[in-house]
């Protein structure tokens, strides 16, 4: 009997079909009707600037991986989904060196000279995302209005809902967008001034659905980020008092939806453990809601993962699991 | 419909269970040649009591115990010792063994019972252990410890319910299924016999719910009796000692304990097929049934085989192997050896021999960085954290993978299997286990 055309290797012999690049594909794909929604609301120039991103974001991961002598990774897939992300965190009007200098600063610095896919502390797209608002803060601050709408309502305006919120009240903005129910629809839809893939909730929605359903994501850290927002925006971001804030305005403006489901989620930056991400996601939240009602910024969700991503070793280390058998 | 289980992690791979499943248990011809490894258990190997050149009755002691937990080796044929040389068995080990050869001339030469001691149960605990010990019975899922041992805890671990572990939760094997299925009695027999020498009142069959003929069979053999049947969620490692016994009974194992801490001793399905024969007619344990199974396989089949014939003659038996075929596995896809080897013989612990197709193979290949996707923390059923133990173990930080409880892994592979980034997690982990002491 011919021995030698058989493998020799050691259990298990069977492994699921689940893989690394299946993964971050499927992430890529779950955001593509949030950036549809992008670039019906924001035009070609959305097109340009995420394209920019990804292209950064692939060239970055190649130079680095090529002068380090390592395994050119990009058929992962989670350079193209950093740089998709990253530029779904960005207005369309940014001029062109800030997608490419923000993609260099996501994937060769936060992410591949840290020891590549795994190996990184913070999450790449944040970062990229941090750094173009620290060096440009006023392009990144531009926002472009909306050139299509759904609802035949015009709601012009090149301030994002939180902006307006921050610097003029609730009711300002319930003035600007009509009326309140207006108001939330609009925020649901997307149709206001914001980053290019973050303003529809509902695009977003349909594909953290994908997400859920295929067990890629669990609630754990999206349930309790929005859980704490909402609370902290409804406890103190009222103006006659505590308990007098409302907490839907800001569960749908800014990069809330999109950074609780899609980057507090980062496997690589997020704790593992049940306890730790329930943690970290409530973590988020709070510092979300004190930056955006007390900071400088209107918009807290970028700064407040990036926080919480410095703890995550701490929280593994402090809230493992259980183990069987164990004295509790 | 939900049943008992565990509570954590687990995973649920493709049974295959249908390739031989309904195929009944057949009586393997003997061969004309065993090689009987000294070693069928862990712990000393045997030291031989025969010499080259004699002759040997089937049933025969050749081997005899030279430490406290090993178990008594018989001649499994008629014949003369041919020689004595070491064999590789499938986990790499060479074990001295006992080579016996039949001329083919001679008529086999069947093991005939001495007696038949109908009122087995009426004996003392004493002389039931006796003549298990003498048979040489081994836990026969795969971990062959002897079973005289098992039964003899120490007087400060009382023992209250013995557990017969028919769960089978490795795809693919389906030896068990058909033991239950066929000879139902005999084994709920087997489980009285163990609960009488542990002055048990209280008996459990779990079996998982992939195999409903099974459960109806052993449910009608138990009737009025102190012995429950209880069926399982299916989910692996349903069968693992700590996980049978918190589902069916709700009890936590101390982490680096064992059954008896909690009063349970669990037993294999075919150990006590085995304990039963031994009991009544002090049969020795010279035969076991062995599902030879997979997609690279012509004819599944079940086999009753004698221990020490070659894994090729099975193989032959069942057909001979598909061109397609990738990979030898004695045992079940997930906790099983691959085979480098097919003259390697059949022992005590060879629960089956899983012949997968290339398609359906892995290899233990390229692997990439962990991407604390945390799928690995989620299947471990002992609530570890294998990533840790892992991402420690390739930086050869063992007394840090230590200290995130690298010896409570039982090596079960839940984490290596839902591993997206195809890491060889319990390949690391019974490396850093070698490398620190517990």
């Amino acid at each position: 009997m011919d021995n030698n055309k058989f493998i020799i290797s050691v259990s298990p012999h069977v492994k699921s079909e689940e893989s690394v690049s299946k993964i971050m594909w499927t992430v890529t794909a779950t955001l593509l009707p949030a950036f549809v929604m992008g670039l019906y609301y924001f035009g070609p120039q959305a097109l340009f600037v995420t394209l920019l991103c990804i292209i950064g974001s692939m060239l970055s991961e190649y130079f680095v991986q090529k002068l380090a002598g390592k395994e050119i990774s990009l058929k992962d897939g989670s350079a193209v989904l950093t740089g998709l992300l990253l530029g779904m965190n960005m207005p369309s009007s940014v001029p062109f060196y800030i997608p490419l200098l923000s993609s260099f600063v996501a994937v060769a610095i936060t992410k591949q000279l840290f020891g590549g896919l795994g190996y990184n502390v913070f999450n790449p797209a944040l970062m990229g995302r941090a750094f173009a608002l620290i060096t440009w803060p006023r392009s990144m601050t531009t926002w472009a209005e909306p050139i299509a709408n759904f609802t035949g309502m015009d709601a012009k305006t090149t301030a994002t809902p939180l902006g307006i919120l921050k610097e003029q009240g609730l009711d300002k903005l319930i003035e600007v967008f009509g009326s309140k129910m207006h108001l939330y629809s609009e925020l649901f839809l997307g149709h206001r001034a914001g980053s290019i893939g973050e303003t529809s909730v509902i695009a977003i929605l349909i594909g953290v659905a994908i997400l859920l359903l295929r067990g890629y994501i669990t609630l754990r850290i999206p349930a309790t980020f929005l859980v704490s927002v909402a609370a902290g925006a409804w406890a103190f971001g009222g103006k006659q008092g505590i308990f007098t804030g409302d907490p839907l305005v800001h569960i749908l403006s800014g990069g809330l939806m999109l950074g609780a489901f899609y980057m507090a989620t980062d496997y690589v930056t997020c704790p593992t453990t049940k306890k730790g991400q329930v943690l970290f996601g409530a973590g988020c939240g709070l510092l979300t809601i004190l930056i955006r009602l007390k900071a400088g910024y209107p918009e807290g969700v970028m700064f407040a993962i990036l926080i919480m991503n410095c703890f995550t070793p701490l929280i593994d280390r402090g809230f493992r699991t259980k183990v069987f058998g164990a004295k509790a | 419909m939900s049943f008992t289980t565990f509570p954590l992690g687990g995973i649920h791979p493709p049974e295959r269970k249908e390739l031989a499943a309904a195929v009944s248990i057949e009586a393997m011809p003997n061969p004309q040649r065993v090689v009987i490894p000294l070693s069928q258990h862990i712990g000393a190997p045997c030291k031989a009591s025969v010499e080259v050149g004699q002759e040997v009755k089937v049933g025969q002691v050749i081997g005899n115990p030279e430490g406290f937990v090993s178990a008594v080796v018989h001649a499994t044929i008629s014949g003369k010792v041919a020689a004595f040389e070491s064999v590789l068995m499938p986990i790499g080990r060479m074990v001295p063994a006992v080579v016996i050869e039949k001329p083919s001339n001679r008529p086999d030469d069947a093991w005939q019972p001495e007696e038949d001691d109908k009122s087995y149960l009426e004996r003392s605990p004493d002389e039931l252990k006796g003549r298990i010990k003498a048979a040489g019975i081994v836990g026969m899922g795969g971990a062959t410890f002897p079973t005289h041992v098992k039964i003899s805890p120490p007087k400060e671990k009382p023992i209250d319910a013995v557990i017969i572990n028919g769960a089978e939760c490795e795809p693919y094997l389906s030896a068990d299924h058909r033991v239950m299925l066929e000879t139902p009695e005999p084994v709920i027999e087997g489980l009285k016999i163990l609960m009488t020498i542990l002055g048990v009142t209280k008996g459990y069959v779990g079996i998982e719910a992939n195999k409903p003929d099974a459960i109806a069979k052993m449910i009608e053999a138990a009737k009025g009796s102190n012995i429950e049947v209880r069926t399982l969620q299916i989910k692996y490692p349903q069968g693992a000692e700590k996980m049978l016994i918190k589902s069916i009974l709700n009890r936590e194992v101390p982490a680096g304990g064992l059954p008896m801490d909690v009063s349970v001793v669990v037993q294999n399905v075919g150990t006590a097929y085995a304990v039963y024969e031994a009991c009544r007619f002090g049969k020795p344990l010279i035969e076991r049934v062995v599902s030879v199974t997979g997609g690279g396989i012509n004819k599944p089949k079940n086999l009753r085989v004698k221990l020490g014939t070659p894994v090729s003659q099975l193989i032959e038996t069942c057909g001979g192997l598909k061109s397609t075929a990738g990979k030898i596995i004695s045992g079940g896809p997930m906790m099983g050896f691959a085979f480098y080897d097919l003259n390697t013989p059949v022992i005590k612990g060879t629960s089956g021999i899983t012949v997968l197709e290339d398609k359906d193979a892995t290899g233990s290949g390229k692997f990439y960085n962990c991407i604390r996707c945390g799928r690995c923390v989620d299947a471990c059923p002992m609530g570890l954290m294998p990533l840790m133990l892992s991402l420690y173990s390739e930086k050869a930080h063992y007394a840090d993978a230590k200290d995130y409880r690298l010896f409570d892994c039982f090596e079960c592979g839940c984490c290596t299997y839902v591993c997206p980034a195809k890491r060889p997690i319990v390949q690391q982990i019974k490396l850093a286990k070698t490398q620190v002491k517990p």
